[in-house]
């Protein structure tokens, strides 16, 4: 569904990603683990096309996305979930969930979108009205999450959902990205988390200093060697 | 002391200045808020809505409501063209920059004026009546443009809440990348809030000509005025523009009853100074 | 002495030596013309102390109106000269700069914030004077009450506007001279830190709020005298044309065009301008009011998008780059 072919991007002078390369299959979940300063925001930030790559292709279900901006790209079906979640403050649940369906596609199955949102999340359906800013880490995420899906994609990014989270919050975030998944939701996952992530997803990449080093599937890599490597980078 | 009556009518009289005041606030408030520049020649806009309107009225014989209407339009077309001509190109310029273009533009468009119109004051003549209300005369001009400002007000409210692209361009000043991941066009964005901002110009501009004179050098005038009540009210500050405009229409107004008219302009500056100094980033501080 | 140095004390020579150059019937204008650029560049070098460090100000009008008319109205009132009265007068206004900075420098107040608010004190400064028309004239203007005589030291009157030619040189010479001592001072260095990040400059011990204000102080006080000299050359205060809005960006307009952050960029912006009004003044008569600030408006608004460090900066930009290219490495910015 999404290949990556030999990427490399960067800020200004310098480069955070060199040549990488990856895939993942329709239905599938993949995280791409590894430590501090990897480069997974940055590779996360070029699906989406908030930056532009500098090489490589970005192919989705056939189409060429890379260097598109990024109304573009999520019109064709990708949603990012960005590091910090990145909520509108002083909107309302009601008006995120609202900002999330813009695309003329998603306005037209609102009301439907709406209420697969509040099934899945009860706690929004609570408060709409309650300011964005003022929810608790665990509700901010969650709209977050909420909010990518009013765009109706097909893939949804993940970018370090469990950061900030207490531990409790991060058992029962990915509790509800697997149900996503479930719901039929293809996934990418940049995670620190290794150990809680490698039990939700089905391959796995590991980043180091911007290239990766390791690929291979969830269950083969949940042992010692690899989640040291993912934290600490040897 | 003075008649409590004169005083009574400089408090109304303050409360319908404070509401075509609040008009230009909000406007340059919320291209300020958004796009993150002054337009140091907002107020030289509204001059030339008001040019635009006069000269419907008197030189092709418009019926005043429907130049007013047009004058909404010159205004938002204006607010395209800046953004377009002049905001685009220096979006990402320092501050400075910034401020000297739009600075440019309100020299531009002064000297343009008294070229093409001279310094001359022209005023559109409208006969309505003055009211009178428990000893006090109210004039119905002033009253009428204080309801249709209030009403434009909430018309851009209403825009802002209800609407998809209101709440968008709410949405963009908090988190420019956020909105974009949702499919909606910053720069798309930024366009309508300029046309929104220039309209409201406009609707000022089509209240402000059956009140006021107009000259090329009517920005002057109401200019740093408009820029103050922005300032108190804490930059960006929609809320608190509305309420420094009416503090500071009170205090201009009743200030002149008191003293003399430009005194109650100084009185109002000289305030703002001392509120400067005592709450600097404005009585409403805009959050973060 | 370096080659830079030997030309610059040529140039001042050759300045000096002008005045006894026999310029024909219209000298009296030329003096005029030659006269309102240095004043005016010393103005514009004085602002650009604040605006080359991100201290934006569109008032400055206000400091030219109070050091004016302050010497004006002490010398009118109270007979107090203007040798004395300047001083008086650039005193009350470097504590009125200092009332309006303190804020505005503790409370991080930049930027755009900053160009309204100075804005605003530039606009209630010229309404003060036209408000207190009874002693200040009001929109008339006031005129400096001399004996009648041509010629009075007391009052720094001149029958031969060349002895102001020597006043207006000898002004734009120390504003130069003060702007390179800026240049080369802990100031310029702490100024340039603050106006990239205030906060950072603050945790390193720089004192932010004194330097701003010493550097406020400073501008305001040569823009004072920059505004006694005016008044006093031209025997004559107008709250338009020395005070308001349309001077203060005057003045910014000017700078920019020379260029903010060059040592010469206010004189060659200045002197442009100047040329271009008188110019357009004598081709177009009375015919078209209004045809040169047009031509400035557009012009700024041109230079703003497409030549922001201004003529003589772009110059000296591209000069500069010329010399780096042997060893490739261009230099800070000098």
């Amino acid at each position: 569904m999404l290949e990556l072919h030999a990427v490399t991007a960067g800020y200004g002078a310098f480069t955070a990603l060199w040549d990488v390369s990856l895939r993942v299959g329709q239905g599938e979940a993949v995280a791409v683990v590894g430590p501090n300063g990897a480069g997974k925001t940055t590779l996360l930030r070029a699906i989406s096309g908030l930056i532009a790559p500098r090489a490589g292709r970005i192919a989705f279900e056939g189409a060429e996305l890379a260097g598109r901006p990024a109304y573009e790209i999520v019109a064709h079906g990708i949603a990012h979930v960005p590091e910090g979640r990145r909520l509108f403050p002083q909107l309302t649940v009601a008006e995120n969930l609202k900002m999330g369906a813009f695309l003329p596609s998603a306005r037209a199955h609102f009301r439907e979108s709406l209420e697969r949102v509040y099934a899945l999340f009860p706690v929004l359906a609570e408060r709409p009205t309650q300011r964005a800013g003022s929810l608790s880490g665990g509700e901010q995420q969650m709209l977050a999450v909420g909010r990518a899906l009013m765009s109706r994609p097909k893939l949804i990014l993940f970018d370090e959902p469990s950061m900030g989270l207490a531990p409790v919050m991060v058992l029962r975030l990915f509790d509800l990205i697997s149900r996503v998944r479930e719901v039929g939701f293809t996934i990418l996952i940049v995670e620190q988390n290794v150990r809680q992530v490698l039990k939700l997803v089905d391959r796995a990449y590991l980043l180091e200093v911007g290239r990766i080093k390791i690929e291979g599937r969830a269950a083969d890599l949940a042992e010692q060697d690899f989640v040291r490597q993912a934290y600490v980078g040897l | 002391m003075v008649d409590p009556i004169f005083l009574l009518e400089a408090v109304v009289n303050g409360i319908l200045l404070g509401g075509v005041l609040a008009l230009l606030a909000l406007g340059l408030n919320l291209i300020f808020g958004v796009i993150d520049i002054v337009w140091i020649a907002y107020v030289d806009l509204v001059t030339l809505c008001m040019y635009g309107v006069y000269f419907l009225v008197s030189l092709y014989g418009w019926p005043l409501w429907l130049a007013g209407l047009a004058g909404i339009g010159i205004g938002a077309l204006l607010g395209v063209l800046v953004h377009l001509l002049i905001i685009t190109p220096i979006l990402s310029s320092p501050p400075i920059n910034q401020l000297l273009a739009t600075g440019g533009l309100l020299f531009f468009i002064q000297s343009v004026a008294t070229l093409l119109w001279s310094t001359d004051h022209r005023s559109v003549r409208v006969s309505l009546p003055t009211l009178e209300v428990g000893g006090i005369f109210i004039s119905f001009t002033r009253l009428l443009a204080f309801g249709l400002a209030i009403l434009a007000m909430v018309a851009l409210y209403l825009f802002l809440t209800r609407t998809y692209t209101g709440t968008a361009i709410r949405a963009v000043s908090q988190d420019r990348e956020a909105i974009a991941l949702m499919g909606a066009r910053p720069q798309r964005l930024y366009l309508v809030t300029s046309a929104v901002g220039g309209a409201m110009a406009g609707v000022a501009g089509a209240l402000l000509i059956i009140q006021y004179a107009v000259h090329p050098y009517f920005g002057g005038a109401f200019g740093p005025l408009t820029f103050m009540i922005c300032v108190l009210g804490g930059l960006g500050n929609m809320v608190g523009a509305f309420a420094a405009a009416f503090i500071m229409a009170q205090v201009i107004s009743v200030g002149g009853v008191l003293v003399s008219t430009e005194m109650g302009y100084v009185i109002a500056f000289v305030i703002f100074i001392v509120l400067m100094f005592v709450r600097p980033g404005g009585i409403f501080a805009r959050r973060a | 002495m370096s080659g830079a140095r030997l030309l610059g004390l040529a140039g001042v020579v050759a300045l000096a030596l002008v005045p006894l150059l026999p310029l024909g019937p219209a000298q009296e204008y030329i003096w005029h013309v030659i006269i309102q650029i240095f004043l005016w560049s010393f103005v514009g070098s004085a602002w650009s102390l604040m605006g080359r460090f991100g201290l934006v100000s569109l008032g400055h009008g206000a400091f030219l109106g109070v050091g004016a008319y302050a010497t004006v109205l002490l010398w009118n009132f109270y007979g107090m000269t203007p040798w004395a009265g300047a001083g008086l007068a650039i005193l009350i206004t470097v504590a009125f700069a200092l009332v309006v900075a303190y804020p505005c420098s503790r409370f991080q107040v930049v930027g755009h914030y900053f160009g309204l608010v100075t804005l605003a004190v530039g606009e209630v400064i010229r309404l003060l004077i036209v408000a207190e028309r009874d002693w200040t004239g009001g929109s008339l203007g006031v005129t400096l009450t001399t004996g009648g005589t041509a010629s009075d030291w007391w009052t720094l009157q001149f029958a031969d506007k060349r002895v102001f030619y020597y006043v207006g040189l000898a002004a734009w010479l120390f504003g130069l001279w003060v702007w390179w001592r800026v240049d080369r001072s802990m100031a310029r260095s702490a100024m340039e830190a603050i106006g990239e990040d205030e906060t950072a400059a603050a945790s390193v011990g720089i004192r932010v709020a004194r330097f701003k204000m010493a550097i406020t102080a400073l501008s305001a006080a040569l823009t004072a005298l920059g505004g006694v000299l005016l008044a006093l050359y031209l025997a004559y205060a107008n709250p338009d044309t020395l005070a308001g809005i349309g001077v203060s960006l005057r003045i910014v307009f000017a700078v920019v065009l020379g260029g903010m952050y060059a040592l010469l960029g206010p004189f060659v912006g200045t002197a442009l301008t100047i040329a271009l009004s008188e110019y357009l003044r004598i081709y177009f008569g009375i015919k078209l009011i209004g045809i040169a600030e047009t031509i400035y408006g557009l012009l700024l608004i041109v230079f703003i998008i497409f030549l922001p460090a201004g003529i003589y900066g772009s110059i000296a930009q591209a000069a500069r780059r010329r010399l780096a290219r042997p060893s490739g490495r261009l230099p800070l910015r000098a």
